[in-house]
């Protein structure tokens, strides 16, 4: 059952007058329950934007302009105020990268836990001391954290406990649907592997729908079942996590693989991408990575490619599509 | 790589602790000593709190040891002060990890590559721009005439970086420590500036000194590592063979935190 | 969906081989001033005290051809209501009370802008030497801003103004800016100081910069809307000011301006012969001449956040 079904989200961002920059365009996104799919891209790909977008954060000059998002069959692109509140209580929810810096410094985890339980109340729970510090450390519990921890203020902790704690409180409502946006990013270097297999066991035991977003092509493969890559705003590539380590379809895909390697090999090459990524302000016809792409061909700079099935999902580039078409005869 | 009249660098012994008012005293740097050959590239590698970027800012002179010295040749670099710090500058310079905060955002790419070939080199206006021009093509960023112009805010974060290279090259120096000079990259982009750093070293003899919490980035740049937990030296030497066969488990632990898609399907080696 | 194209590709990289390099966007005083209005222009708050500012400097520049006649000639009935002569009445001097306004304007406005620029000044010196240097200097400015803080401004002012001899509209500029430098030395030294860790500092530092240039060409032009805002700030407390000292006596017996206005208003018991107009006028135009500069301050805010722009 598809819980999430996004289709054609644009989202515009208006920095000053005139300036229009499209940080996300045409996007298709549909998440089945229980999945957990990874979004990968760099930086101007507009994979931050698409996920507060998904989860209706977006704030002024950002703006969602177009487009249906479809949580659990309810349109929510266009609610808003109380409406928006009851669906989110319904079930989506977001872990943002910094979201060990959205503890309030003056209250225990407990207050937390506590302000959330009561705002969002359901039926059954009276909402008692002894109710909240009960759920809070089984919650703490799922997250490899102990008990007394509720007690403690944000700065006795350090930040991989106070991101464990951030996700503890996005599971107190029961969500079905989380989006990740970077939650290891911000991390120690150490600590973020921990934190990751922590989100990977819960997702496997509550059996969420999970969508992680990340520029860390290793830590997405890791952890998904299947991952989108996006790149100038768009989804160049979706394939499920174990084909597109074996074969990636999209040159930007295949670049990005090739900046990863073992340190521990004998022979260390590592790849790249030559150019910059493309100014979001302009929108010129043709494939947005056509100036950086070894396969480019005079097609690419006059139309967009659409996303076409390739191998076992699909991605979006003429060269590749024209090769197995090309084969099919 | 011509033969490099580099002095060497030499730590010996270094202790940096710091005392915060009212709290207990936390070191930084406990008993650290290595020497950069000239010409060589060594790593500090390590997580935050590790003590690497304290030892950058007692290298290059930003910060005085607690106890132990700071040699390059014959100067003792904890002893600069003044006039003697800046013309210490002048052979040993410094590559930020922050492309967005290491250039004034009100300087124009010529300015900030400029001012240090007035300053240390003591050219005039236009000699100086030919020599921003130089620089510019040397890290990539060609046409140099229309890079001179922009601004930072105009520039992508791997472009901004290349331009702080090209700063820090525009003395000539005899040493250049790199601080996560890649870490806010785009993984795509980092493997352009690494390139530029070797080549940069190969073809002037400079010594490097790459710090860095990732391994992999090491292992491309440097010959020799040391590796740092808490200020401590727990693990040194050649940098593959350190990382085929790492001793000490904070080692084997930076190693597992390494971000490698080929590892998580099982295979070791691409 | 279609994509909007909103703005031509760029031209060819060669096009700009020929632009001639200028060294630094830091730019020349009078373009500063240029760009600065152009971009206050666009806040509408702004708009409004700009407009204002201009009216009264206007009426400030052009007072001998606005006035109908001059300010201190005692020429007229005294206690006069506004008759077809003397539009706002006649001071208990026989002086015409309009004219007395427009060439007050001056007064005002100069004091107002005079002390500004000089507590701005001060408050720029100190508060970037106090941010940027650590230690005992530090110390000892922060030490020194703090106890200009704590005594309270009106006391100290007509103190001063009661001691120094010289009564003219120096000294009232010089003890307005005494008293109003230590506010803005304040958040000048904060900011400077978290601008002094920023790496672009340190990089200057490695490039061989000396202290002045860091200080004058580094740091203060990325902290340029603080001191405008200071500015603003400053000048507003002075008109402010000004008129205080004036009206209660403590001004040059010379000067016309509104606070002396005031000041005679009050030693007349305007209000008991009916002459509002004489404390309404003043007292109005000093409230808007200390909105409009409090108005600008808006822009100037929205200058150095760029979320507070309006499209």
């Amino acid at each position: 059952m598809v819980l999430l079904d996004a289709r054609g989200v644009n989202v515009v961002y208006e920095p000053a007058r005139g300036q229009r920059i499209w940080s996300v365009r045409d996007v298709d996104i549909a998440l089945e329950q229980g999945e957990f799919v990874g979004l990968v891209g760099e930086s101007g790909s507009g994979k931050t934007t698409l996920g507060f977008a998904l989860t209706r954060m977006l704030r002024p000059p950002a703006r969602l302009e177009g487009g249906e998002i479809h949580f659990d069959g309810v349109d929510i692109s266009s609610l808003d105020g109380e409406q928006l509140r009851a669906q989110r209580r319904n079930g989506f929810a977001l872990v943002l990268q910094s979201g060990m810096n959205a503890l309030n410094p003056v209250r225990t985890v407990e207050r937390h836990f506590g302000d959330i339980m009561r705002a969002h109340a359901r039926p059954g729970e009276d909402g008692s001391r002894a109710q909240i510090r009960r759920r809070g450390a089984e919650l703490l519990a799922s997250v490899q954290l102990d008990a007394d921890v509720l007690s403690r203020f944000a700065h006795e902790l350090s930040g991989g406990m106070r991101q464990r704690v951030s996700i503890a409180l996005v599971l107190s409502l029961d969500p079905r649907l989380i989006i990740f946006d970077e939650p290891t990013t911000a991390l120690d270097v150490i600590v973020q592997r921990a934190v990751m297999q922590t989100i990977k066991d819960l997702q496997r035991e509550k059996g969420f729908t999970a969508l992680l977003i990340s520029h860390d092509l290793g830590v997405v493969l890791d952890a998904t079942d299947r991952v989108m890559v996006m790149y100038a705003g768009r989804i160049v590539e979706d394939q499920p996590s174990a084909d597109l380590l074996r074969g990636p379809h999209h040159p930007y895909t295949e670049g990005l693989l090739s900046s990863y390697a073992d340190p521990r090999a004998d022979e260390v090459e590592l790849g790249g991408i030559p150019g910059v990524p493309p100014d979001l302000s302009l929108a010129p016809a043709g494939c947005s990575f056509a100036p950086r792409c070894p396969l480019v061909e005079p097609i690419c700079h006059e139309v967009d490619p659409p996303l076409t099935p390739l191998g076992a999902g699909s991605a979006a580039c003429h060269v590749r599509a024209s090769e197995v078409v090309a084969h099919a005869r | 790589m011509p033969a490099s009249r580099t002095p060497p660098l030499s730590v010996d012994q270094v202790v940096k602790s710091y005392r915060a008012r009212g709290r207990d005293k936390v070191t930084a740097v406990d008993d650290v000593s290595f020497t950069i050959a000239p010409g060589a590239a060594v790593g500090l590698v390590g997580a935050s709190g590790s003590g690497k970027s304290t030892l950058a800012k007692l290298i290059t002179g930003s910060e005085r040891p607690t106890r132990g010295s700071i040699r390059f040749g014959d100067v003792r670099v904890e002893r600069l002060r003044a006039a003697r710090l800046r013309r210490f500058h002048r052979q040993v310079q410094i590559v930020f990890q922050d492309p967005y905060g290491a250039l004034n955002p009100l300087h124009t790419v010529a300015y900030t590559v400029m001012r240090p070939c007035q300053n240390f080199l003591g050219m005039s206006a236009a000699d100086a721009t030919r020599r921003m021009h130089e620089l510019l093509e040397t890290v990539g960023l060609t046409p140099a005439s229309q890079f001179a112009a922009k601004l930072p805010h105009q520039l992508s974060g791997g472009q901004r970086q290349r331009v702080v290279i090209a700063r820090a090259l525009a003395c000539e120096p005899q040493l250049i420590v790199a601080d996560e000079p890649v870490s806010m990259l785009d993984v795509s982009l980092r493997a352009g500036v690494l390139k530029l750093l070797a080549r940069l070293r190969e073809e002037r003899g400079l010594s490097l000194l790459y710090i860095t919490h990732d391994l992999l980035s090491a292992r491309v740049v440097t010959d020799e590592i040391l590796v740092l937990n808490k200020g401590k030296v727990v693990e040194r030497g050649n940098t593959k063979d350190v990382l085929q066969h790492p001793q000490d488990t904070y080692t084997v632990q930076l190693l597992d935190a390494v971000a490698n898609p080929y590892a998580a399907a099982g295979e070791s080696t691409r | 969906m279609t994509i909007i194209t909103a703005v031509p590709p760029p031209e060819a990289p060669g096009a700009l081989a020929d632009v001639p390099i200028r060294p630094s966007r830091v730019p020349g005083p009078l373009l500063f001033v240029g760009r600065a209005v152009r971009t206050l222009w666009s806040n509408s708050k702004a708009r409004i005290g700009i407009v204002l500012l201009g009216v009264i400097a206007l009426i400030a520049i052009f007072a001998p051809l606005i006035a109908p006649h001059s300010p201190t000639a005692t020429t007229f009935t005294p206690y006069l209501n506004p008759t077809g002569q003397n539009w706002f009445g006649t001071t208990g001097n026989g002086q015409d009370v309009f004219s007395q306004m427009v060439y007050g304007a001056r007064v005002s406005l100069l004091v107002g802008l005079a002390a500004g620029i000089l507590a701005t000044v001060v408050a720029v010196t100190i508060g970037l030497i106090a941010g940027y240097r650590p230690g005992v200097i530090d110390e000892v400015l922060s030490f020194v801003t703090n106890l200009t803080l704590v005594i309270p401004g009106i006391p100290l002012m007509i103190i001063l103004a009661a001691y120094i001899q010289s009564r003219s509209i120096w000294t009232i500029v010089l003890v307005v800016a005494f008293t109003s430098w230590a506010t803005g030395a304040r958040v000048i030294r904060s900011q400077a100081t978290t601008l002094r860790t920023r790496e672009f500092v340190t990089s200057a530092v490695f490039s061989g910069e000396r202290l002045f240039r860091i200080v004058f060409r580094e740091i203060l032009p990325n902290m340029t809307s603080l001191v405008a805002a200071s500015f603003f700030s400053a000048a507003t407390a002075a008109v402010m000011a000004e008129a205080s000292l004036e009206f209660l006596g403590l001004g040059s017996p010379d000067t016309v301006s509104w606070g002396t206005i005031l000041y005679a208003a009050q030693q007349q018991n305007a209000l008991l012969t009916g002459q509002w107009l004489l404390i309404l006028a003043p007292g109005l135009a000093i409230a808007l001449l200390a909105t409009s500069f409090t108005l600008i301050n808006f822009g100037v805010d929205a200058l150095s956040n760029p979320r507070l722009r309006e499209k």
